[in-house]
């Protein structure tokens, strides 16, 4: 399993971002290190702006420029725009239709021992019930570097969500990437996996041992939490018996709430399990244990899938 | 339409009051405190002061506005109106279902609307990033952001005061609409605001205490902020809430208020000069 920082590809991918396009400007608090922008910095700093710890004024700031053409992209934690700034967020980006991108690092519990205070869970609940904003899940340090050239290129509000350190490598480097419309990673007549961001390497570990016990898994990788891929999601529920929901986030407003909905309104009423964060605070510690200690594994996954299956 | 004189801009000033009063008056309520507390800043500025261009809203080197105190919008509405962004016939929709024209203003709806507002505290961080927008740009267009005094509560004013010194923004404006009241009562008694100059002063700008009625005055520190070289200009007018109708003028209850056909005569009569 080869892995790849996120950061260090985000902040390269800014850096590029930067070269080819003179629009964009990037508006950063106090984060300037943490999200690897002092790349970009460095290269254009007449196009750099640090405002300091003062998220709502970060966002304010983005929004200004928006309106004089600028494409800003906001570059902190996820925590400290979709919640710290929110409101800012929906009345001077969201409900103006402005074309500012956000990228929100340290999401999840990829800062685990940071604790809740710097993690991240209610962000994507809170970005995709805003009228006009685009969310996005990527899978790795590939579909990260992607996703910023797809959100350059999206006219109007997008919020990145992302996370820290190393993770598994998912795709190739020159895989290509589309908002709205899912990636199926993995073919597979029983169960649909949908997973976004760093689950979805764990979704496919998952489906990997599950065919060794005779279950044949697809998997999609739901990078656009909004719009949902809603014609992905109707193959998953007619073609397959049970639909499998892993995210780093609440299973409260998240890709599992999602796919409930999109499900609803397409009036397909598979079977959906929804594996995230439980509604609790959770306990701190490394990454990779706390997602275990929460089921946010390939293990948990197949265990889950087999009872599932079993109950059905 | 020229820059107006100071008595033509005394009647702009007295015809967007009447205008705002009307406009309510429709509707049967609104918040006449704040709308009329400002009519005179938003008289200088739509009437002498701004560089644009009506028949081009989006004008790349217009000045830029941005009324962050945005239930003051009714006023910034008649003059927009009387500018000839938008046909007057407008004002007769205000606030009806799906209208261009509401409470607060929304600038994807309304020709000449630089920013969305109504939540408080979000104008002045809009402002910075316009202000260096222009900046990195090279042009020359300044941005005005006018707040209310209760709406310096909201820490993210700050946020952006000490951001606007940091970047020395020497082509944005603030203006505080000083009246004294917000909803629960008077400034100093909800949250102290005092002393406010010395606030902006120790964020870094440099300040200026005006009559927020006097157009002279207010001409003047619009000059003197043009001047001002080192960073970004406050001005904190001192006004009076409902000023021009002696019923609204100082009170509480005026600052969002139903009111009555004869209220609404009783005013108009105030404001024209008939009482």
């Amino acid at each position: 399993m080869r892995t790849e920082s996120i950061r260090e590809r985000f902040g390269l991918a800014m850096l590029e971002l930067g070269r080819r396009y003179p629009r964009v400007v990037v508006v950063t608090g106090d984060l300037m290190y943490p999200t690897q922008v002092h790349h970009f910095a460095q290269a254009y700093p007449d196009r750099f702006y640090d405002v300091g710890i003062a998220e709502q004024n970060m966002i304010g700031v983005a929004a200004g420029m928006a309106t004089c053409g600028k494409i800003p992209f906001v570059c902190s934690y996820a925590n400290f725009t979709a919640l710290r700034a929110c409101e800012q967020i929906r009345n001077d980006i969201c409900y103006t239709n402005l074309n500012v991108k956000i990228a929100g690092l340290s999401s999840g519990l990829t800062y685990g021992v940071g604790g809740p205070t710097h993690q991240s869970y209610e962000d994507l609940a809170t970005m995709r019930s805003m009228a006009n904003m685009t969310v996005v899940v990527p899978a790795d340090a590939n579909a990260a570097e992607a996703a910023v050239f797809a959100a350059y290129e999206h006219d109007g509000p997008v919020f990145l969500r992302l996370g820290r350190g190393p993770e598994p490598v998912v795709y190739d480097r020159d895989a290509s990437f589309t908002i709205g419309r899912a990636c199926q990673l993995r073919e597979g007549q029983d169960v649909s996996i949908i997973a976004n961001g760093p689950m979805v390497y764990e979704a496919l570990s998952a489906a990997e041992h599950l065919e060794k016990a005779g279950i044949d898994c697809r998997v999609y990788d739901m990078h656009t939490l909004k719009p949902l891929d809603l014609d992905s999601l109707r193959s998953a529920g007619l073609e397959t018996n049970l639909i499998v929901t892993v995210e780093e986030h609440y299973i409260i407003g998240g890709l599992g709430s999602a796919v409930l909905e999109g499900l609803n309104e397409l009036g397909v009423s598979t079977p959906v399990m929804r594996i995230g964060i439980p509604d609790l605070f959770p306990i701190i510690g490394p990454t990779n244990e706390l997602r275990a200690h929460y089921g946010l594994c390939a293990d948990n996954i197949v265990r889950n899938v087999k009872a599932a299956l079993s109950s059905i | 339409m020229g820059k107006l004189d100071l008595d033509g801009l005394s009647q702009a000033a007295r015809l967007i009051r009447i205008e705002v009063c009307r406009m309510f008056g429709r509707v049967g309520q609104g918040h006449f405190g704040g709308a009329l507390s400002c009519a005179d800043i938003v008289a200088a500025l739509y009437f002498h002061e701004l560089r644009l261009r009506p028949e081009e809203p989006d004008w790349p080197e217009r000045d830029r506005f941005i009324m962050s105190k945005g239930h003051g919008a009714p006023s910034h509405y008649i003059a927009l109106g009387e500018k000839g962004f938008f046909p007057k016939e407008w004002w007769e929709q205000y606030e009806k279902l799906g209208a261009a024209l509401n409470t607060h203003p929304n600038m994807l709806k309304i020709p000449g609307v630089d920013f969305s507002a109504g939540s408080l505290g979000h104008g002045l961080s809009v402002g910075v990033g316009m202000a260096l927008a222009a900046r990195q740009d090279k042009r020359s267009y300044r941005t005005y952001v006018l707040l209310g005094d209760g709406e310096c509560n909201e820490g993210s004013v700050w946020e952006a005061a000490m951001c606007a010194a940091h970047y020395h923004l020497d082509n944005l404006v603030a203006i505080v609409d000083r009246n004294y009241l917000m909803v629960d009562g008077c400034t100093e008694q909800v949250m102290g605001l005092e002393p406010l100059e010395q606030k902006w002063n120790a964020f870094g700008w440099c300040t200026e205490v005006i009559d927020g009625h006097d157009l002279e005055a207010i001409l003047n520190a619009f000059d003197n902020a043009r001047k001002h070289a080192a960073g970004p200009y406050a001005i904190i007018a001192n006004t009076v809430k409902g000023k021009g109708v002696s019923f609204m003028e100082g009170r509480r209850e005026w600052h969002g208020n139903e009111i009555t056909p004869e209220e609404l005569t009783q005013a108009l009569r105030e404001l024209e000069g008939t009482a």
